[in-house]
């Protein structure tokens, strides 16, 4: 059953990256482009995509997961991976106009160039095994 | 129809899959999570739910939206700027955790510090990216 959800919310996940135009690198970067043309798309995005979550997480305090245990715990720390992490995503996000979600979800019909940011993505989450250790070893600022 | 009633229309479908996959699965819907967790061999016994959701993914547009509806990605042919985006992309999420999928959608939703902080920095990062590369440098 955990598969036939993963499925359905694999599927879901990538019609709507899809129909709400963020597999289209330029209205992504037009997004953070703001000293050019802006694009609000993606705050509607990230707006419409919230909603339903906000009532999920709701609902998850009074219930347990149809098919797990319990709930994923709420995390606190905030360390120098979460920050340095977060300001290299950005930093490839803008100029790529792709994140994680779009490239798997274009990867039938993204070419060459979608296979190979895939590819280098992959590639990055092989490296970042071995950074890691690195970056959290140093003493944290936060 | 105007591109951003796509937009919420896309977002509510997207943010519907991550509530299916937390109600149901217990998970956060995150995409850098799911492939991070394939491309490392972690948690080999959630491999095969991994494996289908990404399978789901890629198979979906062109099964419900057909071959001939789908968008171009108008992605630029800079492979220099294809492959640095794609590494920094895939160190970035993974040491900070997630992207705008995990962070965003899911934890900003539940009011999550860490959600909000790394939702901010990869936003303001962006803007300052794409400034400085189009319109700076001109390689974008």
């Amino acid at each position: 059953m955990r598969i036939l959800i993963s499925i359905a919310s694999g599927a879901l996940f990538g019609v709507g990256l899809v129909i709400s135009g963020m597999t289209n690198t330029q209205k992504v970067q037009g997004f953070l482009d703001i000293f050019g043309s802006w694009d609000i798309t993606l705050a509607f995005v990230m707006g419409g995509a919230m909603l339903p979550m906000i009532f999920a997480w709701l609902y998850s305090e009074k219930t347990t997961p149809l098919y797990a245990e319990h709930f994923p715990e709420r995390r606190s720390d905030m360390g120098r991976g979460l920050v340095v992490g977060s300001v290299l995503f950005g930093i490839g996000w803008g100029l790529a106009g792709l994140c994680p979600g779009p490239a798997i979800a274009s990867l039938s019909f993204g070419g060459a160039q979608g296979l190979v940011f895939v590819a280098a993505m992959a590639a990055g989450m092989l490296v970042n095994t071995r950074l890691r250790p690195f970056v959290e070893r140093a003493p944290e600022p936060l | 129809m105007m591109d951003w009633v796509w937009g919420l229309l896309g977002g509510l479908m997207i943010g519907s899959a991550a509530a299916l996959f937390l109600l149901g699965n217990g998970r956060i819907m995150g995409a850098s999570g799911i492939i991070g967790r394939v491309i490392e061999r972690k948690n080999a016994n959630q491999m095969l739910e991994n494996l289908a959701f990404l399978g789901a993914m890629i198979a979906a547009p062109v099964i419900v939206l057909g071959w001939g509806s789908l968008p171009e990605t108008q992605i630029t042919d800079n492979w220099l700027v294809i492959i640095s985006a794609g590494l920094c992309v895939g160190v970035g999420t993974r040491l900070a955790n997630g992207c705008t999928s995990g962070h965003g959608v899911c934890g900003m939703s539940r009011l999550a510090m860490r959600g909000i902080l790394a939702s901010c920095i990869y936003i303001a990062a962006g803007v300052v990216s794409v400034g400085l590369f189009r319109h700076v440098l001109g390689v974008i």
